[in-house]
């Protein structure tokens, strides 16, 4: 119900960045394979996010020359939906209008069913009214998790959604994205290993201007990291992080 | 959720009914150590039986300020929201409106009040125009400064679901300045009685303004200061209720108590 109509894309962005003539990557590629999780690596301020900001078509402050293109070719603009660390729910609007934002600025018809159904996909049937001050950390990243699968969009961007959560409330936020998430083409910017790790398909380690990919073993949802595969990828992430 | 004591606010008003009593013990106190004539500063009794004993008159004066102020308000708050929502849309219009409405800033109103008297009559018209010229700038500049500065995380939020700038404002800009609309409306309900009782001073037949002038002009000093008190609580009864809506305002956009 909650999927997208259309077959979902892959995408892929190369050229070169720089802010004021300084350069912060060049000659870079990165690919995200078509409906799985692909995590993007790397300490803060090292221009994870600017990337993410690049394909969400937001403002950078910066230069970019290269390309943003879909592996159907058609544009990325429009077909994005975006999740950020702070879970930008509107304090003045309800967990259900929250939820329905996307359609009430467009002026859309709302899809009463959808909304229901993504609410109690999410757990929140019993906080419709609720407003966003009443809810825990936890619970308002549910409710922009909601938001995010409401817009229907094939490619999600999640820039650190849950790195303000506590280790617990991060774990099932973990297992309920991959899971309301699977088929879409997700971009997912962690500074956070065992993240990457337990939910890409794809990492990408960044590192002063450079990217090196790591392909995981495909894996249906959640990896455990006691996987020997696991144990003897991490060291060589780290030495990419470390450069 | 949690129930919010009420015991803040009980004190606030001990506060002030504390503080109004002891202004008016050292009144008191000043009268009794000078022995000053009563023509030039009556004690707080004589002014207390000026208040009853002209109970009438004050009341009707007060009603006409009262009108007065309240529409030169809700014009000049309406003027400044459609200002400030323009000059948001248009960035053109911000860059040629607001330096303009930064200058006449300079200009003194009780310049202009005269001016008004001449052009709107001795009646309630140029009084209400005062209030309005008094009240526009800091609505129209706090609530500028409000949609103007909305967190870009919410823009960007916006952008990525495609809204159109006209929903981008009314849904997200708007109810993000709130807050800082209802500031500048704090004000304004302080400023615009000033605005009405500057236009009566300069020419009117009505209107505490125009009672205290009279008050003066026969030396009935103790009804002059009753005027004066008169104005005092209007002014305090205005701003106490635009407080309760503002407050209201507030609460609802749920951007204040926020940890």
């Amino acid at each position: 119900m909650s999927k997208p109509d259309h077959e979902i894309p892959g995408l892929r962005l190369s050229g070169e960045f720089s802010y004021s003539e300084r350069p912060l990557f060049r000659d870079l590629v990165l690919e995200l394979l078509p409906g799985s999780w692909t995590c993007l690596l790397g300490s803060s301020g090292i221009g994870k996010s600017t990337l993410l900001r690049l394909i969400a078509g937001l403002e950078t402050g910066g230069s970019f020359s290269g390309s943003i293109s879909a592996s159907d070719n058609l544009p990325v603009d429009g077909r994005v939906a975006y999740m950020a660390q702070s879970d930008l729910l509107l304090p003045w609007l309800t967990v259900r209008q929250n939820v329905s934002l996307g359609a009430s600025l467009r002026r859309e018809p709302q899809d009463h069913a959808k909304i229901d159904h993504l609410i109690r996909k999410v757990g929140l049937e019993e906080y419709t009214s609720s407003k966003p001050g009443e809810l825990s950390g936890g619970m308002r990243q549910r409710c922009a998790l909601a938001r995010t699968l409401m817009e229907n969009a094939p490619l999600i961007l999640l820039d650190e959604p849950f790195s303000a959560l506590d280790p617990v409330t991060r774990r099932q936020m973990q297992a309920l994205a991959s899971y309301t998430l699977q088929d879409r083409t997700v971009l997912l910017v962690t500074h956070d290993l065992a993240e990457a790790l337990r939910l890409g398909s794809r990492i990408y380690a960044m590192s002063h201007g450079t990217l090196e990919q790591f392909d995981l073993p495909a894996c249906r949802s959640i990896r455990e990291l006691d996987d020997p595969v696991m144990m003897d990828i991490q060291p060589r992430i780290f030495s990419v992080l470390n450069a | 959720m949690k129930p919010r004591p009420d015991s803040p606010s009980l004190i606030r008003v001990w506060e002030i009914l504390f503080a109004g009593l002891l202004m008016i013990l050292i009144w008191q106190a000043v009268v009794w150590a000078t022995q000053v004539e009563s023509f030039i500063l009556p004690g707080p009794l004589a002014v207390f039986r000026a208040f009853v004993s002209q109970f009438a008159l004050i009341w009707h004066h007060t009603l006409i300020t009262a009108i007065e102020v309240l529409i030169g308000l809700a014009l000049g708050v309406t003027a400044g929201i459609l200002t400030a929502l323009h000059l948001t849309i248009s960035e053109r219009g911000r860059k040629l409106v607001m330096p303009a409405l930064v200058m006449s800033q300079t200009i003194p109103v009780f310049a202009l009040a005269p001016l008004l008297t001449l052009w709107l009559g001795y009646g309630l018209a140029s009084k209400i125009a005062m209030a309005i010229l008094i009240v526009y700038f800091p609505v129209t500049s706090t609530f500028l400064d409000g949609l103007t500065n909305t967190p870009r995380d919410y823009l960007d939020l916006a952008r990525t679901m495609r809204s159109p700038n006209r929903s981008t404002l009314m849904q997200i800009q708007v109810p993000a300045a709130v807050p800082s609309l209802t500031s500048g409306i704090r004000l304004a309900a302080v400023y615009a009685p000033i605005g009405a009782v500057i236009g009566e001073w300069v020419g009117a037949s009505n209107g505490l303004g125009y009672l205290m002038l009279l008050a003066n002009g026969r030396v009935k000093i103790d009804l002059m200061f009753a005027a004066l008190i008169a104005l005092c609580l209007l002014t305090v009864t205005i701003r106490a209720v635009v407080g309760m809506l503002c407050n209201r305002a507030e609460k609802w956009s749920g951007l204040t108590d926020r940890n």
